[in-house]
């Protein structure tokens, strides 16, 4: 079981890095790439405050979907929402004494599998029943929702009917928050899970989840509209 | 005329989402640029031996050179939201014209070459090799998209197509592909001073003719000056303007409201084009080069304002990009810092109580407004956002007694391109130009049946193009396209008391 435990250990710790050095190097990428022109989609704020505030709904209400299908936007929102309550209720795991708020949102957090499970099967669904998302899906997708609803199953399972050792299981993972290695419960569900969690972390630089990042800087929403008021000069548009 | 060899789209009660039919558009393509029209713009002549490495050295250039390509490659999760809102996919039903569709000609090939996952998986991710067949399908439909940023309102990250056709026809250009129609115009106003290939004397006669016309409508005489020094306004309209119906009488219209307001203005003829098709093309350069020529005027006439007559994506150009490309406009009256919109101009006017209007003598229209794709998501006028929508319906209803606006969707933001936008308003795109309108018609075709609609008003000198030649298709009258301006200048008080 040692060896089990090793294992999980050192692919998190890689996984983190890669998730983390992956993201930072597109960050900086993004961030060095010049704008040259405004092109922000119109009608759009003026000012900073308001690009911020349009950034902001677009972030938490997913402004821009909801506009273009009500469908799309129910399953995606309250799967992303579902997602992050579930990652939020996984803090317990990690804190030690469990910070209050996240000791509030435990019942919640559980119901948020649901949430997360519902808005990805809407979504799969989506690319199964319209023809014309069927259409632009790749198997990189598909496996995309697989990935992520194997993960969510695999909590639910375990909160239900595979109870696994919760104890140990922290003690695990506030030993790699000090790099030290615990053991780790040997059930397969849990395995399952946590070995799915590590594969999602490590895509996420090299996979559409850039998404993330890429919307902070959309030039088209992150641009203010005053080009009249202010010289926009960047890159190639700087003589 | 030749007759049609496709089938035009029917008008159904309520708008309909097709079914996909692959390959429906395939064979639909613009004629290729001439030897001379590409090197007269630094392209190569026709398509270079190494075209394959060109174009992914190029690809690469551009991903470093514009954020919007880089970020708009990466972020896109195919969600779906863009895949029902293009004109052309909802009028042709080819799913390559499917926004997302679209930029994925672009994407599998950019994942192919510069990322991990498309290198070494690129089944998985659906990334392919940049084959002839796919620099064909590039061509093919990096001209079905007319650059109206309809799909980027309501992308989650605001991924917007029109970069990315913009960046599809810069590569096929740079390794020899360029479209003649645009590249031809380009290579015009480069020589000639305008798109239509119009020269100084031949404009000149055509506004001594304008005035005459006038003169004998009005009994006033309305001036339609060119390159007068000292003036206090160079007015940069389309070319169209100038001789084409119904654009010209909105020319009329200008001309008359600068008569009424007393306002010295003039033409350039080395100027006497609004519109820049530096932008469909995806060329900053030519873009720029092309721009200049207003800076230069300006200067040279000694103007202290600039004027931008009704055109939807030379409005984007000079809204958005002139002060980048030419500015600053430093030597402007600092009342007026910068360039204006026409129809801003005309509307600071009325708020000024500066022009009367006689709304009966457009009593036998009843109007609707067809918001520009251009002005509508790529531009502002006046001070707030929205200003764009706002001003132009201000006109109307300041010169009209009967204006009804068509469906909400169909407006504002959410407006549909006219069909014939971003370099496609050629004839060998004639199908493409028709069954891309059917979105505007189908709610035109409603607000007639609802509302009586006698005539769409517009500020595009391509939309007035293009509905001219596509509405008779679907049974509409060609001359229900009107200038915002004709309403304006047909029922403005001529000749009294200021």
């Amino acid at each position: 079981m040692y060896f089990v435990s090793i294992l999980y250990a050192g692919l998190f710790y890689l996984a983190t890095l890669i998730l983390v050095i992956g993201v930072a190097r597109k960050v900086y990428i993004y961030s060095r790439i010049p704008a040259p022109l405004k092109i922000p989609t119109t009608p759009a704020p003026t000012t900073k405050s308001g690009v911020a505030a349009r950034l902001f709904r677009e972030v938490v209400l997913f402004e821009s979907l909801f506009k273009a299908s009500k469908w799309t936007w129910l399953f995606g929102w309250v799967f992303h929402f579902g997602l992050l309550l579930a990652l939020l209720r996984h803090l317990r795991y990690f804190t030690d004494p469990v910070w209050s708020w996240v000791g509030v949102i435990q019942s919640a957090g559980v119901y948020a599998g649901y949430a997360m499970v519902f808005g990805l099967l809407g979504l799969w669904g989506r690319r199964i029943f319209v023809d014309r998302v069927k259409y632009i899906s790749s198997p990189s997708d598909h496996l995309m929702l697989a990935l992520i609803l194997a993960i969510a199953g695999s909590g639910l399972l375990m909160k239900y009917i595979f109870h696994t050792d919760v104890v140990t299981l922290k003690l695990f993972m506030l030993g790699l928050l000090q790099f030290q290695i615990k053991l780790l419960p040997g059930d397969p569900v849990l395995l399952i899970h946590l070995g799915l969690v590590i594969c999602l972390m490590s895509i996420f630089p090299i996979s559409k989840l850039l998404h993330a990042p890429g919307l902070f800087f959309s030039p088209t929403r992150n641009q203010a509209d005053n080009p009249r008021e202010r010289r926009h000069m960047s890159g190639g548009s700087r003589a | 005329m030749k007759k049609l060899e496709f089938d035009i789209p029917v008008i159904t009660h309520y708008p309909k989402t097709p079914a996909v039919q692959p390959d429906a558009m395939a064979h639909c393509q613009p004629f290729i640029a001439k030897t001379e029209h590409q090197e007269s713009l630094g392209f190569p002549g026709e398509l270079v031996e190494n075209w394959h490495d060109k174009a992914i050295e190029k690809m690469g250039e551009l991903l470093g050179k514009y954020r919007s390509l880089q970020v708009f490659m990466d972020s896109c999760v195919k969600c779906g939201a863009c895949t029902d809102k293009c004109h052309y996919f909802l009028g042709t039903a080819d799913p390559k014209n499917m926004p997302v569709a679209r930029q994925d000609l672009m994407r599998k090939v950019y994942r192919r070459y510069f990322t991990f996952a498309g290198k070494h998986f690129p089944k998985l991710v659906g990334a392919i090799d940049l084959t002839k067949e796919v620099l064909d399908d590039w061509y093919k439909y990096y001209h079905q998209c007319s650059e109206c940023r309809r799909c980027s309102v309501y992308c989650p990250y605001g991924i917007d197509t029109a970069e990315i056709t913009m960046a599809g026809r810069e590569i096929l250009a740079s390794v020899g592909v360029g479209q003649k129609y645009s590249n031809e115009i380009i290579g015009k106003v480069f020589k000639i001073g305008n798109n239509l290939g119009l020269p100084e004397p031949a404009l000149v006669d055509t506004l001594e003719g304008l005035e005459e016309e006038v003169k004998e409508d009005t009994d006033v005489d309305v001036r339609f000056p060119v390159d007068q020094k000292g003036a206090d306004v160079l007015l940069v309209t389309p070319s169209a303007d100038f001789f084409a119906e119904p654009h010209v009488d909105g020319l009329i219209g200008y001309a008359k409201v600068f008569h009424q307001a007393g306002i010295s203005w003039t033409l350039s003829s080395h100027a006497s084009e609004a519109a820049n098709f530096g932008m469909f093309i995806g060329s900053q350069d030519n873009m720029q080069r092309v721009a200049m020529r207003v800076r230069e005027a300006a200067l040279e006439l000694g103007v202290k304002r600039i004027i931008v007559g009704e055109c939807g994506h030379a409005w984007r150009v000079a809204y958005s990009f002139w002060n980048t490309l030419i500015g600053p406009f430093d030597f402007l009256d600092p009342n007026y810092p910068a360039p204006q919109h026409i129809c801003e101009s005309t509307y600071d006017l009325i708020q000024q109580g500066a022009l009367k209007f006689n709304k009966e003598e457009n009593d036998d229209k009843v109007v609707t407004f067809h918001d520009s794709c251009n002005v509508s998501r790529a531009s502002r006028m006046g001070t707030m956002p929205g200003g764009q929508f706002v001003i132009p319906r201000a006109l109307i209803k300041a010169s009209c007694n009967h204006f009804v606006d068509m469906r909400q969707e169909t407006i504002h933001e959410g407006t549909f391109c006219c069909g014939g936008g971003g370099g496609l308003l050629t004839d060998d795109l004639l199908e493409l130009r028709i069954k891309g309108a059917l979105p505007r018609v189908q709610a035109l075709h409603e607000v007639i049946e609802d509302h009586g609609v006698t005539h769409m008003a517009a500020i595009c000198a391509i939309c007035k193009s293009q509905f001219t030649k596509v509405l008779p298709s679907y049974g509409m009258g060609m001359d229900m396209i009107i200038s915002v301006h004709q309403l304006v200048g047909d029922a403005l008080e001529l000749g009294k008391e200021r």
